[in-house]
């Protein structure tokens, strides 16, 4: 690989670092009591309150139209998903280093393809929690369901809930970018 | 020639009653505001914030009031002396030690002078303190959670008035007697009063880290009524003065028998020399009782210190202690100048106001040009003290506070009035009336040595037509007047709660950053918390049953409790397991002798029940707190005395 394209692709390992650090994703609520705001963060292990009881107060919020509690500890990708970035790192930063251009292709490819499939686990999850109501709810609507919008705003009876990428997530994406450009940069070295 | 005289005549007497008109219609106290130019500057719009906090006393409310400046909105009552049923203050197991005395428990009292925490002179938003005038003690309240967190009780004392002034740096909290009288407690007849009845003038000690309160000591004085105080600042850092009226020593019909003497006395306290003195061993240990009630941080429980023995300095053998300032016809305020030089005092019955000079007073020291003494306390030559007097002031000037653009602001009662008046050159500068009869006036850090110099606060103390009419009793009125122009203006009217004697004014940003939003329930160590609804349970130890039982959105558990016996008495420990902002729960329960509880997110609270009739009785949140909140309620069960209903209890069984 050309200096520039390995430069690139230990870029796009190393900032997957971050993710360690940052939220992943972030989900806020917005209501007309809640004027300091509420909602969670979405980490690589863990999911936490915006403001320190947040989750308690936002599964407090669930109960009455029957949504389940989200308890952290019972969802089994927060164990997973840190190796899975950690092995992104570690092979990212060996391969620029030591491995041909074919693996760059391959981690790039294999990087894009776990985001996507956590993104499809993601909406599952919510489509879960939306659709999957005790029948003994206090706050029954005929035919509505409450799932959070993958990306983007949506009403949910006084709750516009928000949902999109924080800085974690961003980094990912500018990781996939990073080593996009990396692949480019390396292609077009080699047949011009 | 008379057609002419008499159209004269006829105009004349149309000019006479246009005038006459025009003099009815405008009456002549009223003074003219343009009111556009008011509103705005007193319309604090939705969702905006006011820019000062004011604490006003809550009088024979025995409170605390609180108010934004310059909106003059009512935003909280804090419940310091008196029981309030509103949140279960004083009837809550956890909250009546607070009004413990050596007395016995006090459910109300007469709070005049709200203190604000001092730094170097200036407020610093940690604490305010309120004198207790009638069972005489001194409360600190805590101004993150604006709760009442400590009452000292002051021994020695009775009509704890000239109370509780502080320090420039809080070091101390003053204390004194408004009415003298045997010390220690005698049974002696009345008329004896010239032999028997002594002041005490007392120096309470306030930890700078957590605010607690101790009796540093107390200097017995002359038995005269000590008024109304303030500590020097500045230069008279160290100092303190104390007004005092009845230097006659009558005992009877005082409207009369305390008016006669020209002058009585500004009583000036060195008490950076008494802490000499203290050091030396000077002080006597004198046995008396009183109480210290605090609110333990974690628990939330106040425990009451029963003490024994106050030190005790007198000033016959501690030279330079004391001395006596000349001062017209009754002094009641006393108020130090930002610089810390002017000593004001309001002779209510007085022509002028005489102002005394620190600095002329230390040198009247070192001259010792006294022209004699009382009971071993030298008294100063009047012109050796004073640097000038305010003439024409206003009839009754009472209270002075400042701009700290080198003006002060005056009270006149009986002329009900602020006058406006220059430090070093006397003279009156500006008046304008009150409505009606002004007691205190506050300007927001007036007392201190940084004055926000915006607005003057009427404390007024009567009210007559100023509100819609409420029948005989009427609310207090206040009033905001702008003193940031040369002259004065009235801004607005509102009413205030009890009878507010002084207050406290401080910028609000100075607390907004430092308030409680709800305690941590991790952190909560009441040895009656319940933390998760799986620990709740009632458990019955001989005739008494505690229910241990737990709020959250949107019921208690448990809510079902059967297994009370009549004679039982029921202890409901409620935790409120809520972490989120202004989420507080109720509790009440049919028949309780007491009041509700209000219990705030993370806190534990207990009411005490004592079935009186068999039956089942329902139990509720009274604070709106969810939706569902007309659903959160519970029943108990009580069974006659011999019956064997065993105790069960639980939620959605």
């Amino acid at each position: 690989m050309r200096k520039i394209a390995k430069r690139l692709f230990a870029g796009a390992a190393l900032l997957l670092i971050i993710t360690y650090f940052v939220p992943l994703w972030s989900i806020s609520l917005e209501a007309p009591q809640y004027p300091e705001g509420i909602g969670l963060y979405i980490w690589v292990n863990k999911i936490t309150g915006k403001n320190p009881h947040d989750l308690k107060n936002i599964n407090g919020l669930n109960h009455y139209i029957g949504m389940k509690e989200i308890h952290p500890e019972s969802i089994p990708e927060l164990r997973v998903m840190p190796w899975i970035l950690g092995f992104f790192v570690v092979s990212g930063l060996v391969g620029s280093i030591a491995f041909p251009q074919r693996f760059l292709s391959f981690w790039l490819a294999l990087l894009i393809l776990i985001s996507v499939i956590g993104l499809v686990d993601f909406y599952v999850w919510e489509y879960d929690y939306g659709h999957d109501l005790n029948p003994k709810a206090a706050i029954k609507v005929p035919g509505m369901s409450y799932q959070p919008p993958l990306i983007g705003s949506k009403q949910l009876l006084n709750m516009r809930t928000s949902s999109w990428p924080h800085i974690g997530g961003w980094a990912i994406l500018i990781s996939i970018s990073l080593a996009g450009f990396a692949l480019f940069y390396d292609k077009k070295e080699i047949t011009a | 020639m008379s057609g002419i005289n008499n159209r004269k005549l006829v105009i004349a007497v149309i000019g006479l009653i246009i005038l006459m008109l025009t003099l009815i219609g405008c009456p002549a106290q009223q003074s003219m505001v343009g009111t556009d130019d008011a509103a705005q500057k007193v319309y604090v719009a939705p969702g905006t914030y006011d820019e000062f906090y004011a604490f006003m006393s809550g009088g024979f409310s025995g409170q605390v009031t609180v108010h934004g400046l310059p909106s003059g909105r009512l935003i909280k009552t804090i419940p310091v002396f008196s029981v309030f049923p509103e949140n279960g203050y004083g009837f809550s197991e956890e909250t009546k030690p607070m009004l413990n005395t050596s007395f016995g428990f006090v459910p109300w009292d007469d709070a005049h002078h709200p203190e604000l925490s001092q730094t170097s002179g200036t407020p610093d938003g940690r604490w305010l303190f309120i004198n207790a005038n009638n069972t005489t003690r001194v409360a600190r309240i805590n101004l993150a959670s604006f709760e009442t967190d400590e009452i000292i009780e002051i021994p020695n004392a009775a009509g704890n008035h000239a109370s509780p002034f502080v320090t420039m740096n809080t070091e101390y909290v003053v204390a004194s007697t408004r009415f003298s009288v045997p010390i220690p407690q005698k049974d002696v007849p009345i008329s004896t009063y010239k032999e028997n009845f002594d002041g005490t003038i007392t120096f309470i000690r306030v930890d700078p880290e957590s605010g607690r309160m101790t009796i540093a000591f107390q200097i017995i004085v002359p038995g005269f009524n000590y008024d109304l105080a303030h500590a020097g600042k500045g230069p008279s850092h160290g100092w303190a003065f104390f007004t005092s009226y009845n230097t006659e020593q009558a005992n009877t019909l005082l409207e009369v028998n305390a008016s006669q003497n020209d002058k009585d006395f500004v009583a000036a306290v060195n008490w950076k020399l008494a802490e000499q003195y203290l050091a030396e061993g000077k002080a006597k240990d004198m046995s008396a009782s009183y109480v210290n009630n605090h609110m333990n941080g974690s628990s939330r429980i106040v425990e009451t210190e029963k003490h024994t023995s106050v030190k005790v300095l007198s000033p016959k053998d501690c030279p330079g202690l004391i001395y006596y300032l000349p001062t017209p016809k009754s002094p009641h305020g006393v108020d130090v100048d930002p610089s810390g030089e002017y000593i004001v005092a309001g002779g209510k019955l007085a022509a002028v106001i005489p102002v005394h000079s620190f600095s002329k007073m230390q040198k009247a020291i070192e001259d010792k040009l006294f022209e004699g003494d009382v009971d071993g306390i030298p008294v100063l030559k009047y012109e050796s003290v004073v640097a000038g007097e305010v003439q024409n002031p206003g009839l009754g000037p009472l209270h002075t506070e400042f701009d700290g653009k080198g003006y002060a602001y005056t009270s006149a009662f009986i002329s009900s009035e602020i006058v406006k008046w220059k430090l070093g050159t006397w003279e009156v500068v500006d008046r304008i009336p009150t409505y009606y009869s002004i007691g205190h006036l506050m300007i927001p850090g007036g007392d201190s040595q940084k004055p926000w110099g915006k607005y003057v606060v009427a404390l007024n103390k009567i009210t007559k037509d100023r509100y819609l009419p409420t029948g005989p009793e009427l609310a207090h009125a206040a009033q905001l007047i702008d003193i940031s122009g040369e002259k004065m203006k009235l801004l607005l009217d509102f009413p205030t709660m009890g009878e507010p004697h002084y207050a406290q004014g401080i910028a609000a940003e100075l607390l907004m950053k430092n308030q409680t939003k709800m305690f941590p329930i991790e952190g909560n160590t009441h040895p009656q918390a319940t933390k998760s609804e799986a620990e709740s349970r009632v458990e019955r130890k001989g005739n008494e049953v505690h229910v241990y039982m737990t709020t959250i959105r949107t019921h208690f558990s448990p809510d079902n409790i059967e297994g009370i016996k009549l004679g039982d008495k029921v202890f409901f420990h409620v935790t409120n397991l809520e972490q989120d902002w202004d989420v507080p729960h109720g509790f009440a329960v049919q028949g309780a002798l007491n009041a509700e509880l209000l219990i705030m997110p993370g806190e534990t609270r207990t009411l005490v029940w004592e079935p009186a009739r068999v039956g089942v009785f329902p139990f509720y949140c009274t604070d709106f707190c969810s939706a569902l909140h007309q659903e959160m309620q519970g029943y108990v069960r009580v069974s006659p005395g011999n019956s064997s209903v065993a105790i069960t209890y639980g939620t959605g069984k």
